[in-house]
């Protein structure tokens, strides 16, 4: 089979040069290999996806039961969870949980940025040190500390402890990415307002804040969807079930008789992954900017 | 008003003490603070020390306490006589509240020191001859040079209070002997027992195995879970990228489904799909005729590590799909074109441009995403709990990498002494990892390849 493959550069100014393809017999055998794969990956990929969504509209209740496309198709399942379990209570704690922590941390982590990026001060290089070492330590090995602080401090069984945990625990590893991210922004614009006689302040909010928007759009994702999975400090922390968050409750609901309760959990599951598939498919673009960040500036 | 007879007092004292002789304005700072500033007329100044004195000898009876109770860990235990019990000492709380007072004692040494260094500097310019700032400039100048500390102290208190001390904690409790069931407050006292348990974890046959064989499991799993998922991400995003597929923005967003459903979810979803006994996965190769036996794809040691792998492959190829799209997508066509100029095929394009280019920037990425998976409690955890059982390990099962294990000896056994010792080793590793990445990523920060 002669190659007769030939490739011809259409040069545009506006575009980027195109290649059109003159197709041969081994090009399309290629090209339909190539989207065999694909619809392999593709089956790999949506299988575990449409199975469970599936599982949610059947109208039995056990694992073994289960499948992708129920002959009888019903709602049951979410109305159960509405009426026979607490998951309403879940879902908005942890939406109220994942909302005050993004707040919080996007205050502390970009004021600590801007500070530590535009200003020289006494213990500057000790703090910085610091944090940098206090971020690779893995997260719960404080945690029975964190436990007897919150203790002592009245917030055990508290959102607020929950959130506070979540807030401080951020801090160092958002500090050097958003401090990376600022050292990457002339200094020249918030000088120059300096000298017109701005405060500090006044800076921070009108140049500062609107220079840093990606990578804090990042920060603020990221500490949003950190709640919703989170299973360890809540464990940990909260101990009353109308105070749980999804990820404790829908674990529960399975963990201990798989059997029984699988297809409310997937009618949970499935409520609860909707909105955060989306949020990160529409984002995604911050969240690949705010990781290729961190990995190369901290 | 309190306040004013003794700074008029100090004043006073200072200008007889100024006029008798030469005494150093540092040595009166040292007995009371402040009071050098006064001599040296930085009475702003001079009031902050006083302030700062008053509030540390307040402070004094409990930065003692704090500091006997962080060497004693407690001294009474919990008595229980009949029905009665009589509370002792919580030897836990003790020694945090011994790391909180020793933080606060540091602080006030720190003030004190500054408090002498001030005044004995300001004092010797004075009698100089030297032009001394002026207390209300000294305030401006305060002021300004205060606002990058005050915007701090919320974040400063935080990382304190829930990072460094239980970190610090965490740190120490592999030096005493806090553990289930004869050392546990508050019935008990826990106190300090050197490197016991760092000896004890490679002296005792069954912590040492045990450490040993989910150490190599742990590495094992980074390992392999890091290189398939990043050589399978990059593999699907050139076959995207091929200038054969048509759609791209479909099949990457359908690619890039498991990265974004919340993986504690997915993670669930697969414990129930390879359900040894009611999981679908079993259910239809029963059916279809292919086993007659069901398959134990959690509960035998080899296929459930397996079954492991093949999951996080799922759920962590799109992820560095994703950022090795991010990088195709943002070479420069320049590049390209001047390649195609000189006659570069289009795999050779790909083999001498893009593919470095998206390694180079992608490398940092392995590394950390290797730190992470030695630490990814939620696969292990959510997937197969470490099960099955291993009878020759002590509190861990076939299956558990060490971050895992270490949950379960807090959790599940209070064996906090031996999770402590075993968090300090899974630090260096990291640590090791995170600096090395850190010196050569900043090393070879510059790259203008990439637009």
């Amino acid at each position: 089979m002669i190659r007769e493959t030939a490739y011809t550069t259409v040069s545009n100014p506006n575009t980027q040069p195109k290649r059109t393809l003159v197709y041969s017999f081994s090009e399309t055998v290629k090209t339909a290999l190539t989207y065999c794969l694909l619809v392999l990956i593709a089956l790999f990929v949506l299988i575990p996806i449409v199975w469970i969504v599936g599982s949610s509209f059947n109208p039995a209740s056990s694992l073994l039961s289960a499948t992708a496309f129920p002959e009888d198709p019903t709602i049951k399942h979410y109305l159960k969870l509405f009426t026979e379990t607490k998951f309403p209570y879940w879902y908005l704690n942890t939406l109220k949980i994942a909302l005050v922590n993004m707040v919080i941390s996007v205050i502390l982590t970009s004021t600590s940025a801007y500070v530590f990026s535009r200003f020289n001060f006494k213990g500057k290089k000790v703090g910085l040190l610091s944090i940098l070492i206090l971020q690779m330590f893995p997260s719960f090995m404080g945690m029975m500390a964190v436990y007897n602080i919150l203790w002592q401090l009245g917030l055990l069984d508290t959102h607020f402890g929950l959130i506070l945990t979540y807030a401080a625990g951020q801090i160092p590893y958002n500090t050097w990415l958003v401090k990376g991210y600022l050292s990457g922004i002339p200094r020249s614009l918030d000088e120059a307002a300096k000298i017109e006689g701005a405060s500090n302040l006044y800076i921070f909010r009108t140049i500062i804040l609107p220079l840093i928007k990606p990578i804090i759009t990042f920060v603020a994702l990221s500490q949003f969807m950190a709640p919703w999975m989170d299973f360890i400090f809540p464990r940990m922390i909260l101990s009353s079930p109308e105070k749980m968050t999804l990820a404790i409750g829908l674990y529960d609901m399975i963990s201990g008789n798989t059997n029984n309760n699988f297809t409310t959990f997937a009618a949970g599951a499935v409520l609860v992954a909707v909105p955060i598939t989306i949020l990160y498919v529409s984002l995604q673009k911050y969240l690949i900017q705010g990781i290729t960040a961190g990995a190369n500036k901290v | 008003m309190f306040m004013s007879v003794v700074s008029s007092a100090i004043k006073m004292g200072g200008v007889v003490l100024k006029k008798a002789s030469g005494i150093k304005a540092g040595i009166l700072s040292a007995f009371i603070w402040g009071s050098g500033q006064f001599l040296n007329r930085h009475y702003t100044k001079g009031i902050f020390f006083l302030i700062a004195q008053i509030v540390f000898v307040m402070c004094l009876p409990s930065i003692y306490e704090g500091i006997r109770g962080f060497v004693t860990l407690g001294e009474k235990a919990t008595i229980i006589e009949g029905s009665k019990v009589i509370h002792g000492d919580n030897s836990i709380i003790l020694m945090l509240l011994g790391i909180v007072w020793l933080f606060i004692g540091i602080v006030f040494l720190c003030i004190y020191i500054a408090n002498i260094r001030d005044a004995a500097i300001y004092y010797r310019q004075r009698k100089e001859g030297k032009d001394v700032l002026e207390d209300k400039e000294w305030f401006n100048r305060f002021k300004e040079r205060s606002f990058p500390y005050i915007m701090l102290i919320p974040s400063v208190v935080l990382i304190l209070l829930f990072v460094a001390v239980p970190i610090i904690f965490g740190f120490l409790i592999a030096f005493t002997n806090y553990s289930a069931p004869d050392h546990l407050p508050p019935k008990n006292l826990v106190s300090w027992v050197g490197f016991k348990n760092f000896l004890d974890m490679f002296r005792l046959p069954m912590w040492n195995d045990t450490f040993w064989g989910v150490l190599t499991w742990t590495v094992i799993w980074a390992i392999i879970s890091t290189l398939t998922s990043y050589f399978g991400g990059l593999g699907v995003a050139c076959l995207v990228n091929s200038r054969r597929v048509k759609f791209k923005k479909f099949w990457r967003t359908i690619y890039i489904l498991p990265w974004a459903i919340p993986g504690m979810i997915s993670l669930l979803v697969f414990r129930n799909m390879f359900n040894g006994q009611f999981g679908p996965i079993n259910t239809y190769l029963r059916k279809i005729g292919a086993i007659t036996q069901n398959i134990p794809w959690l509960s035998d040691p080899l296929l459930a590590k397996i079954v492991i792998i093949v999951v996080n492959f799922w759920l962590g190829f799109p992820y560095f799909m994703a950022m090795s799209t991010g990088v195709m997508t943002n070479i420069s066509p320049e590049l390209l074109e001047a390649a195609r100029i000189d006659g570069a095929t289009p795999r050779q394009e790909f083999r001498y441009i893009t593919l470095p280019l998206v390694l180079y920037a992608t490398a940092p990425l392995l590394i950390m995403s290797f730190a992470g998976n030695f630490n990814n409690f939620n696969v292990i955890y959510f997937l197969t709990d470490g099960n099955p059982i291993n009878p020759n390990y002590k509190f861990a099962g076939s299956t558990d990498i060490l971050i895992t294990w270490i949950y379960k000896l807090t959790r599940d056994n209070r064996q906090f002494h031996m999770a402590s010792v075993m968090s300090i080793l899974v630090f260096i590793v990291i640590a090791t990892i995170s600096t090395w990445n850190f010196l050569r990523t900043k090393a070879f920060k510059e790259e203008d390849m990439l637009q």
